[in-house]
């Protein structure tokens, strides 16, 4: 077939040529770290075409069914229809378990690489204008992701979702004043909720929350079309042009690798490595849970937080104004998105830049940006890591009481000793121009017989100075 | 500031000795765009090979799904299928394609005769109205009513929250049962374990049923003023809902040597909420702000649990109205 046709077949009904010729040739430019979104959209991708196929064998009721599966130790139990569907599906269907786990880990590596990608837009000042609007957009997805993997994981009704769910209960019934009404609406009435909870989550989890995940890559992708992409100074490349490989063929093609391999990646995870086995976990009962029980790791910071706060409640006037799941579940990461929304316009405040950069900082270069994202990171990591606690009690054994006073303090003196220490490391970094990561850049002088220096002719290529 | 420094050059010393070596990049600013577009056979070999190998491993993981499904096999299969992809996909990128740079030109955003002439049309779309603000107001009221008949029917959600949510099962006299309906006797209560309790009939999921049963020594009671014979023996029960977050209170923390450990407690494993059970379940520590709800106990003649009356406060996590 010639290879005009195709294209005179498209161009014909839609007069797309310009457009095509123009895309063929959109520009991206090079380095790793620009590749930690696209591993999101994979992953998403992944989580997508694995969850369709679920979807299919996943029954969403609580109804209360006896389990006849292949499971032998389960035999006979009652157990909810949800969890029963998750075990058939698990031992039944064919390939079921296999893209039940890829699914999992699918979500685990998706909200990575959000994140490192976040850390990735900050540290480069690329949340800057014109890329703030999609900076807020890729804020709002790590919110909306996060929430997306909870209901996930709290679809199969297992021990760990059914503990999950008690205590997303216990922080919507927090929420001062509005906080009863909210939860028993969401819940359809006291916890663990009416027949309509179970049903809820799952239009949630598959058809409302990925929408709106897909409405908002679509956008952010579309976005990042018009404004192209910001790349590193250097070699030719300037705040008015971008250089880089082309769509196609040399980009696409590396794409197309990127996605195969993130998809590679994830079903052998899939299928050689276990994870979330809800059979040894058992159904949920409310008057059930276990010690040593973790989130998925996207949940850490939030356990974490609800953990380290100190027991305080505000009561006045005979009515509890604020109780303590407040603190940890809600307030703390309103303030965390907060910040991440603030900081663009913080950032313009403070140093009064309101241009438009398309060429990216590196982190040495802004001391003080680079210095408070280091510290805002670890006092959330900080927090994030106390949410091991219990299995540091089960592993090591350090009595929790210790545990959460040493974390309240670090939590509290790290960022502090953080910022300093980054601060003065970027600027000693800035001032001497080292870049220890990329080899030697010093210059080789040599002693005169007079006693001055002299640099040493030619610069050596290979070999160290003695 | 000076030890700092050098500090600071024994880190770049160290970063130094474990570089990588390499010449000094340092070219003149330039035009970055080039194409090379050579032939290369081998690589096109690998590419193919790459390509041959993703197929045979997609249709192994096709027969292993319809002769053998096993899970290991299947991920195996499918995810060798797709790195073999990967490969091929990344050879042709880097290998087979013609290498270029690119330099494209980035659009310039703002066109201040465009926002003009959007600004001129919003303009004039208002001209020849007279009664501005009462179309503002009336637009207002149209919104408003509209904004309330899509909001409201949320409230079919749910129930409201009144005061069911402090109405439990337990009254006078109701029997203490184990999951399996078995009435608990007062002796099944050993000191140093714990037993989950049900009141007999009612539903277990409702968050007002379960109840813990611990047993200390009669002597080392110390339970709040106007409870001293809720605890029959010195078998106590408290609500097994964390006053916290909700989660069930799972786990006894009975000492294993007196004189040096810590008093008997009932632990949260979610938020390591931690109740003292002689002292009325006191918070000593964790993050709950109240303790758990204590059910006063009595013990039949045919020695088997019932409850005394109801809990001494609201069982379930804390909220606005929240019974202290």
């Amino acid at each position: 077939m010639n290879v005009e046709d195709p294209v005179r077949w498209v161009d014909e009904r839609l007069g797309a040529s310009p457009l095509l010729r123009k895309a063929l040739r959109y520009v991206f430019p090079d380095h790793w770290s620009f590749l930690l979104g696209e591993i999101a959209l994979y992953s998403f991708v992944v989580l997508v075409a694995s969850g369709i196929y679920l979807t299919l064998f996943f029954d969403a009721s609580s109804h209360p069914v006896v389990y006849h599966g292949s499971y032998a130790p389960l035999q006979g139990v009652t157990v909810s229809q949800a969890y029963a569907s998750t075990l058939d599906l698990s031992f039944d269907v064919p390939a079921g378990l296999l893209v039940r786990q890829t699914h999992h880990w699918a979500a685990l590596v998706f909200l990575v690489a959000i994140v490192l990608h976040l850390l990735r837009i900050f540290f480069t000042g690329a949340f800057r204008k014109p890329r703030d609007v999609n900076y807020f957009i890729g804020v709002t997805m790590l919110a909306v992701a996060v929430f997306e993997g909870f209901a996930g994981y709290s679809l199969p009704d297992d021990l760990l979702s059914g503990m999950g769910l008690a205590i997303a209960y216990g922080v919507a019934m927090s929420i001062p004043v509005l906080g009863g009404n909210a939860a028993f609406l969401a819940w359809g009435g006291q916890f663990p909720g009416s027949e309509a909870f179970e049903p809820r989550l799952f239009i949630a989890h598959v058809l409302i929350v990925p929408v709106l995940l897909a409405t908002l890559i679509a956008i952010h992708l579309a976005v990042i079309v018009r404004q192209k992409h910001s790349q590193f100074a250097g070699d030719g490349r300037t705040e008015r042009n971008v250089v880089g490989t082309p769509m196609w063929p040399g980009y696409a093609l590396r794409s197309l690798g990127l996605l195969m391999s993130v998809a590679a990646v994830l079903v052998l995870l899939g299928g050689l490595v276990q994870i979330n086995p809800i059979w040894q976990w058992g159904h949920y009962e409310p008057w059930q849970a276990t010690n040593g029980a973790q989130p998925d790791w996207y949940l850490g910071w939030l356990i974490g937080a609800l953990r380290l706060m100190p027991p305080i409640e505000i009561h006045f006037l005979g009515k509890t104004w604020v109780p303590n799941p407040f603190f940890g579940g809600v307030l703390f990461p309103t303030v965390v998105f907060a910040v991440l929304y603030a900081f663009p316009w913080l950032e313009r405040r403070l140093t009064g830049d309101r241009l438009r950069h398309d060429l990216l900082d590196r982190p040495r270069d802004r001391p003080r940006r680079t210095a408070f994202g280091a510290a805002f990171f670890t006092w959330v990591a900080t927090i994030f890591a106390a949410g091991s606690g219990d299995r540091i009690l089960v592993n090591v054994g350090i009595p929790y009481e210790d545990q959460v006073w040493f974390f309240r303090i670090v939590a509290l003196v790290a960022p502090v000793v953080v910022y300093l220490m980054v601060k003065w490391t970027c600027e000693q970094l800035r001032a001497t121009g080292a870049r220890p990561l990329r080899g030697w850049t010093g210059a080789v002088v040599r002693r005169t017989p007079a006693g001055g220096f002299e640099p040493e002719a030619p610069p050596p290529s290979t070999r160290p100075p003695p | 500031m000076k030890i700092l420094r050098w500090l600071w050059r024994g880190v770049l010393a160290l970063l130094l000795v474990f570089r990588r070596r390499g010449a000094p990049r340092a070219r003149p600013p330039r035009d970055p765009s080039e194409r090379e577009a050579r032939p290369r056979p081998r690589a096109e070999l690998l590419v193919a090979g790459a390509c041959a190998a993703a197929g045979a491993l997609g249709v192994a993981f096709a027969v292993l799904f319809v002769v053998d499904p096993d899970t290991q096999l299947l991920g195996a299969g499918l995810g060798a299928s797709l790195a073999a992809l990967a490969v091929a996909f990344i050879v042709a990128a880097r290998a087979v394609v013609p290498q270029e740079t690119a330099v494209e030109e980035r659009p310039e955003l703002v066109r201040e005769e465009e926002e003009q002439a959007v600004d001129e049309t919003v303009r004039e779309s208002g001209e020849g109205v007279t009664r501005r603000r009462l179309l503002g107001a009336a637009a207002g009221v149209a919104g408003a009513g509209l904004g309330a008949a899509f909001v409201v029917p949320v409230s079919a959600l749910g129930p409201n929250v009144a005061d069911r949510i402090n109405h439990t099962p337990w009254r006078r006299g109701r029997r203490l049962v184990h999951q399996d309906g078995r009435p608990i006797l007062a002796d099944e209560v050993e000191v140093k374990t714990m037993l989950t309790a049900f009141p007999v009939g009612a539903d277990p999921r409702q968050l007002g049923s379960p109840v813990v049963l611990v047993r200390v020594p009669v002597a080392e009671l110390d339970l709040p003023a106007g409870r001293r014979d809720w605890a029959p023996e010195g078998i106590l029960a408290y609500s097994k809902i964390c006053t916290h977050a909700g989660c069930a209170v799972a786990l006894y923390r009975a000492p294993l040597y007196e004189p040096t450990s810590r008093p008997p407690a009932l632990v949260c494993p979610c938020h390591y909420s931690t109740f003292d059970v002689r002292r009325g379940a006191q918070v000593t520590f964790g993050p709950a702000g109240r303790p758990l709800p204590q059910l006063p106990l009595m013990i039949a003649p045919d020695r088997s649990l019932r409850a005394a009356g109801g809990f001494s406060g609201s069982i379930g996590p804390a909220w606005w109205s929240v019974r202290r």
